[in-house]
Parts: structure tokens; sequence; C-alpha cells
């Protein structure tokens, strides 16, 4: 059969970087295509450019074999093609029918809206899904899986025949994920063509015809899902093979350096305890929403906490209050480095001095000298490829904007590294250097606690993995016993 | 249950409310029932009810009007103005040009916001005082400090002071005006797409709505009901200066909160922001009847708006609780 939607020799930049190198892809009818890759690879580009947000440089999008151009993601919508979102944004006050039909509600005479055609039509889709959603009631407080359902129902009603799903299961639990998958296939088998994205290989060979390999923004491969075998499968992925990505270490583990018992923060997570030991790599992993960033805030102190002490060293730290953290020697490097680890328009100096201006700025004036002489020493140790250091960190690639900000954070000298996504949407090369450097850290004495939702990487890094679902540490597994199924098990609530 | 069908939670909590204010104003001193007691009290609660019908469109929406006192007090010296020049100008021109003076300060307004990208709170706090500059601005170059009931038309008071079958004019044309608005609001696409945007912006975009378009209409709907407000007032008091309206943003903002309009944007309706208004009018005229110097109106207001937020803010949350509970309940 003909392809529904064709990617022919796609190129994207952004600034100076090149997203994506001369792509093609072509989705067929009826057939589920998975797109593989490391973060960073291209396929949110790719999904952004089949969607309607972004047009390519170079190349073209043919709908139906004709050259299509996507104005905006309703252009490419009201044609026939849908994006679901990891996380749908929706309308929290308004019905789950109006969320799927908003802006073309069934009309009846005098234009006014009919709501019970729109209730009756809703309840029809949901039916087609087998997912039992109420039409009328608000869509506050939905569960996401129920959401991304929503979003279905919404391509569904604008017949759609190309639907796109961008890391869909990052949420989800294993029985939501296997829910979406039946209605995956029910799509599939009416004819539409599905795009899907994940980290989980495992899904893409439960649910996927086809799949194309994209690296570092240009295409590896497109295959037969059943003649890629899962080893080959990751060797394409990342270039390499994986043992080369996380260095090799001899955990020389020593006294309790951050010590949580029974932290309780009521109604987002409660009763943690653990402990991190000088020269340990402590892996966090869970689900996205599981509460893992949550975790860090509080023991980091810039959220409160309504239960449970945290004590660094043998001394306890008050509750919300991080300059006592950061005295006592804790650092926490956040999840989002753009929002919350960097101040942008600031030049790289300053930022990496901005966890220790009481140093460099004796009495009350800062002085540049100084600034400049903790960046530079950390711009070394950090190998950070950078123009000028006193360019605007938003200058900086995603990978080299990690390191600023680890960077500003070990000038600190910490003897607690609180870590949260530190490879997040950087290349792989940074990415090996990050591991590196933080077992390194681990060696020199530090205590590390590694949040990652990449759990190749938790498995790579740890000595020690704690599992959390929905705000519980449900799993505490050495790393000879922590592998990608037991760590899964224990996210989704299945118990250790 | 009939009852309990017509009105949501909030609205029903504003009609006992009001009975318990109007029984107990009337317990102390029955004369607050009388006809020409409650006669006032809807002429009063009529103008604020267009005022805050406007507003509740735009806090709909995740915006905010500031300026509304300063427009009603440009409209109402603009009718002023016109009898003044001209003794015998036609009411309807009258009630048509303070609506489109309404509406130009509203068009004013939505483009910054819209278009400049500037937040209505900053943009209508600072028309707040541009407008009144105007106004005051207009009466020093004209040396018109005041316009007197003699120096209008008859037929303009006699409308502002008229009524059908017992009803003020005024009440009924912010019936009216509820009803057209309210009508618009549910039945339309444009009317839903209000509380889209207000709703969450992102997925307005991403749905589609034209978000600035509709924000500047809001905008521009709204100036026009204020200006309406503007010209009524003239037509009702009899009596104008440039300071007709100063502070009344803070009522309006009250009354459209205790009416249960979300100030977050998303959620609630202009019958309850039409309540809100009457409640708080009613509670502001039975004041000095029950004792309370008149000073303590502001105050009132006020408090009644951190009351409305904090209670929809402890709502919120409960809500988000049990919510989260329920699906925890499911999954596991």
């Amino acid at each position: 059969m003909s392809p529904v939607l064709q990617l022919r020799d796609v190129s994207k930049s952004f600034q100076a970087v090149r997203a994506l190198r001369g792509v093609s892809l072509s989705l067929h009818p009826g057939e589920v295509h998975a797109l593989a890759g490391e973060n960073g690879a291209g396929k949110s580009t790719v999904v952004r450019i089949i969607g309607g947000e972004h047009r390519p440089d170079a190349g073209e999008l043919l709908l139906d074999g004709e050259p299509a151009r996507f104005s905006s993601p309703r252009d490419a919508r009201q044609r026939g093609v849908a994006v679901i979102h990891q996380e749908p944004v929706q309308f929290p006050d308004l019905s789950v029918a109006e969320n799927v039909f908003m802006g073309r509600q069934p009309l009846r005479r005098g234009r006014r809206i009919d709501r019970r055609e729109m209730h009756r039509r809703a309840a029809e889709l949901f039916d087609r899904l087998g997912v039992p959603l109420d039409p009328t009631r608000p869509t506050r407080g939905l569960s996401i899986a129920d959401q991304q359902i929503i979003e279905i129902a919404k391509a569904l009603s604008a017949d759609a025949r190309v639907i796109v799903m961008d890391e869909p299961t990052a949420a989800l639990s294993a029985v939501e994920a296997q829910r979406l998958f039946r209605v995956a296939r029910g799509l599939a088998g009416r004819g539409a063509a599905l795009l899907f994205i994940s980290h989980r290989l495992e899904e893409m060979y439960q649910l996927c015809d086809r799949v194309t390999v994209l690296r570092d923004g240009a295409l590896v491969s497109t295959d037969p899902m059943a003649e890629v075998p899962h080893d080959e499968l990751v060797r394409r992925m990342v270039g390499r093979s994986v043992e080369q990505l996380y260095p090799e270490r001899r955990a020389d583990v020593g006294e309790p350096r951050l010590v949580v018992e029974g932290l309780t923060r009521v109604g987002v997570f409660r009763d943690i305890s653990f402990t991190v030991r000088r020269g340990e790599v402590v892996g966090l992993a869970g689900l996205v929403g599981s509460g893992r960033t949550e975790v860090a805030r509080a023991v980091f102190g810039v959220d409160g906490r309504d239960a449970g002490t945290v004590s660094v060293d043998g001394v306890a730290l008050p509750a919300g209050d991080p300059r006592a953290a950061i005295d006592r020697g804790v650092a926490l490097v956040p999840e989002d480095r753009r929002e919350q680890g960097l101040v942008l328009e600031l030049s790289i100096e300053r930022n990496a001095s901005l966890a220790r201006l009481r140093d460099v700025s004796p009495g009350w004036i800062t002085r540049r000298a100084r600034e400049r002489a903790l960046a530079r020493r950390w711009g070394e140790r950090l190998s950070l490829k950078a123009g000028r250091l006193t360019d605007p960190a938003a200058t900086l690639s995603g990978g080299n904007q990690q390191k600023v900000v680890l960077g500003k954070w070990l000038a600190t000298e910490p003897s607690v590294l609180i870590v949260d996504e530190p490879t997040r949407g950087i290349d792989i090369g940074t990415k090996v250097e990050v591991h590196a450097l933080l077992s390194r850290l681990a060696a020199d004495g530090l205590a590390v606690l590694l949040i990652s939702s990449e759990l190749p990487e938790v498995l790579g890094m740890a000595d020690r993995v704690l599992v959390m679902h929905e705000g519980r540490i449900t799993a505490e597994l050495p790393a000879a016993d922590a592998t990608e199924e037991s760590v899964m098990r224990a996210a989704t609530g299945g118990g250790a | 249950m009939r009852l309990r069908a017509l009105l949501s939670g909030r609205e029903l909590s504003i009609v006992i409310a009001l009975v318990v204010v109007v029984g107990v104003t009337a317990a102390v001193r029955p004369a607050f029932l009388n006809a020409q007691g409650l006669h006032d009290l809807f002429l009063n609660a009529s103008v604020i009810a267009l005022l805050a019908i406007g507003q509740a469109l735009l806090v709909i929406t995740r915006n905010i009007d500031l300026s509304v006192g300063s427009v009603m007090g440009l409209t109402a010296f603009l009718s002023g103005q016109l009898f003044l020049a001209d003794v015998d100008t036609p009411v309807v021109l009258v009630v048509v040009a303070g609506m489109a003076l309404g509406a130009a300060c509203g068009a004013v307004n939505g483009a910054l916001v819209a278009v400049a990208k500037v937040p209505a709170l900053v943009v209508t706090l600072g028309t707040l005082y541009v407008f009144r500059g105007l106004d005051y601005g207009w009466a020093s170059a004209t040396g018109v400090r005041q316009v007197n009931a003699d120096q209008m038309a008859p037929e303009f008071l006699a409308f502002g002071s008229g009524a059908v079958l017992g009803v003020p004019n005024l009440t009924l044309i912010a019936l009216v005006a509820l009803l057209v608005t309210g009508y618009a609001l549910h039945n339309w696409r444009s009317g839903r797409e209000l509380y889209a945007i207000g709703s969450n912006p992102e997925a307005a975009r991403l749905a589609g709505i034209p978000a600035g378009r509709r924000v500047f209409t809001a905008f521009v709907v709204s100036g026009a009901l204020v200006g309406l407000a503007g010209v009524l007032h003239a037509a009702y008091f009899g009596t104008i200066n440039a300071s007709v309206g100063t502070g009344r943003e803070l009522a309006v903002v009250a009354a459209v909160v205790v009416g249960g309009v979300a100030i977050f944007g998303g959620s609630g309706s202009v019958r309850g922001a039409v309540l809100g208004a009457l409640l708080l009018t009613t509670i502001t005229s039975a004041l000095p009847i029950l004792g309370v110097p008149a000073f303590w109106q502001r105050a009132v207001d006020g408090a009644a708006l951190l009351l409305a937020i904090s209670l929809d803010r402890a709502v919120m949350l409960r809500v988000a609780a049990r919510l989260r509970r329920e699906r925890g309940l499911r999954r596991a």
C-alpha cells in the first residue's frame, strides 16, 4: 500500500544546532511504525515537523504523495495528522466532551452548540476506543492515561489518518500502557498510520511493525521490527556498545553521608527513608510523576516537609532551608536546567559563580577576577566547549549548559550531590563525560544521588537502586539484582 | 431540587447570603424592604451588574480590567457634555455615543493586551489613570466642573428613573445584558473559547483558537457595557462631574470573584457575577442601617474579595486532593 505520509530528505536546524540531516521516513496505513533513538537524536523534531509545529529547512513532507506544508498544528490536524503528546495539554475546567470537540462542536439551528449531540458523539468515540469515560465530567483530575485517551478521541473525531504518539507511555503504569496498546492496534486495524515513540524497547517489539532508527539527527536504518534484534537496535541507537557508555566503577563505600528518614510531604510522597554513603552512587528510579524530583527538592529544602528528618554527615538539616543545605555541603542539580539551573541571559562566568557569590564577593562587591578564575578552573575540569566565558549561557549547547550547571554546584565543593536527569537532551559524547565525572566524584568521596528516567543510565551508574511508585519507595535493589525488569516492576507498583 | 438544578452551589450560597442580609436588615428596620428602598437597591445594583458582566467576560479569559471606573467616569461625563452642547440631543444618540466611547477605551486596553502582549493587570492599571486624566483634562479644558439635572434633557432623566411594570429601566437593561451574554457564553463556540483561553492558554493555542482576537473582542464588548453603565449612571443620578466611578474597580472585581468566576480564568458565569454584584450592593446599603459607618464600605468589598479568593483556593485544594485519592484507589 502506498504511504499516507512521507518525509523525504528532511533537514532542520535551530540556530547553530543541526537537529535533522536528510531524514526520510514513510508511514503506511494500518501500520505501527516505531521511531527509535537516544535523547537528542532528532525524534522530537520529526514529531514537530509532522505535527505542523515546525517546517523543514530542506526536503519535503508528502501527504498522499503530494507535497504538503502545514502552517500550524491545527492545519495539520485538519488534514488528518494528529500528535498525542506525552503529557497532553487540556482545558481542566471544561468537560471531557468539550475538550474533544473544542472549536468543532456540533451545532444546531442558530449556530447554537448542540450539547446532547456532542456528548453522544464523545460517548461513541470512547466506546470505539473501549475506554468508558464520562463525557460530561470536567477534565481536571483525570490521569495522564485518560487524558491521552481524550487526545486520541480528539484525533479520531477529526478523522485523523496519521497519529503520532510521542512517548505516550513515559508516565503510564503497566496496565495503562497495555490499554493504550490495545487502542493503538485498534486504530491501525481500521487503517490509520501510527508513529510510536518510546524509550522502552520492549514496547516497540510488542506493538510495532517497522522501526526507524535516528542518531545525531541522521537516519541510521528502517527495517521490519522483527528483523532487528534487541542488541542490534541498541547498538544502532547509541552508535557504540552500551558498556562503553558507563565507566568501570568499583565502589569504595564509606560511612553514611546523607541520611533521610520517614520523609513525608502530604499528598506528594510519604515515608521515604534511604541512606547515601561516601563514595556511593545511588540511583532513584520511577515513572515520571512518581515523586522522585519532589523528594529531591524536599531533601534540599526548596520545598518543605510534613514529617521526617534529613541529615548530612550526622547533622540534621532544618526543613525548607536550602541555604542551610548548601552550607552543609548539599548540592542539587535540577531537572530543568533552562528554567531552574541557569540564568540564560547572564554570562557563563556569572552563572558558574552564582552558588558561590559569597566567596567571589568579599565584603559587598563581586570581584570579576575571582569570578573568572572560578569559571575557568571548572570550565577546564569539565572540558567545557564555549566561545568566551563572557558569552550568555543561552549560546551554549544543551550538553555544555549542563556542564555549567554542574560546575556551578561543584564549585561549592559539596559532600552530597543530587543530580536530577543530568543527561536529558544532551548528546552521547557529553553524556559519557558526565557519567565519567559523576563516577570520579564518587571515587573522591562524594555521596551521589542520581535521579533518571533512563533505566540504562540508572543501571549502568548506580551501586544501589531505589525505585519509587506513586510517592513511595517500593524497592531497594543492590546493583547486582537491579535489572530493567525488576526496576520496571517496582516502578509500576508490581512490588519487588 | 429544581433550584439546585438552576443554580450552582456557589450561586445558591450567594442567594442564601442575600436572604440572610436582607432578613437581618429588615428585622432591624422594616423600611429597608419598602418600595423605595428596593427601587434604590436595584438601581444601584444594576449599574454594578453591568460592570460585573463585562468584567466577568474578561476574568473568564484570565484577564482583568482595572480601568472600569475611569471608563465609566469618561462616558458619564460625555453624556453631560453632549447635553451642554445641545440640550435636545436624542437620548438614543447619548446612549450610543457612550457605548462607542466605552468600546473605544476597551479597544485600547484590548490591543495592548492582545497585540502588544502586555499583562492586562499592568495595561489597565495604567489606563485606569490615563483615562481618568483625560476625564479631568476635558473638564478643565472646557471649564465644566459639574453638570446638573436642570442642564440635561428631561426625557433622559425620566429614562434613568423610569420603570416598566414596577421594574426599573436600568434593571431591565442589566437583565437583557445578562441574558444575551449568558446565552453567548453558553451556546456559541466563541463563548466556549473564552473559557478555553482562560482554562489553559497553551492548550487554546494548540487547538487553534484565535486567542488574541477573542480577548480583544471581550475587551471591546466589556468596554461597551461599561460605557452603557456610565450613561445610565448619569441618567439616574442627574449630577455628573469628572470623578464619577472613582474606585469602582474594587467593587466590580469583588462582585465577579464573589460570584464564583475563578480569578485565574476558565470557570464561572455572568449569572454568578450579577448575583455577586447584587449581594455586595445589598451589603453596602445595609451597613448604615445596621449602624456601621459608611467608610467601611470599601473595606467590606475588599474583605469579600479576599474571602472569596481564599475560599476558592481552599475548595480547589480539597477537590484536587480528593481526585488524587480516588485515582489512587482505582489504580490499586
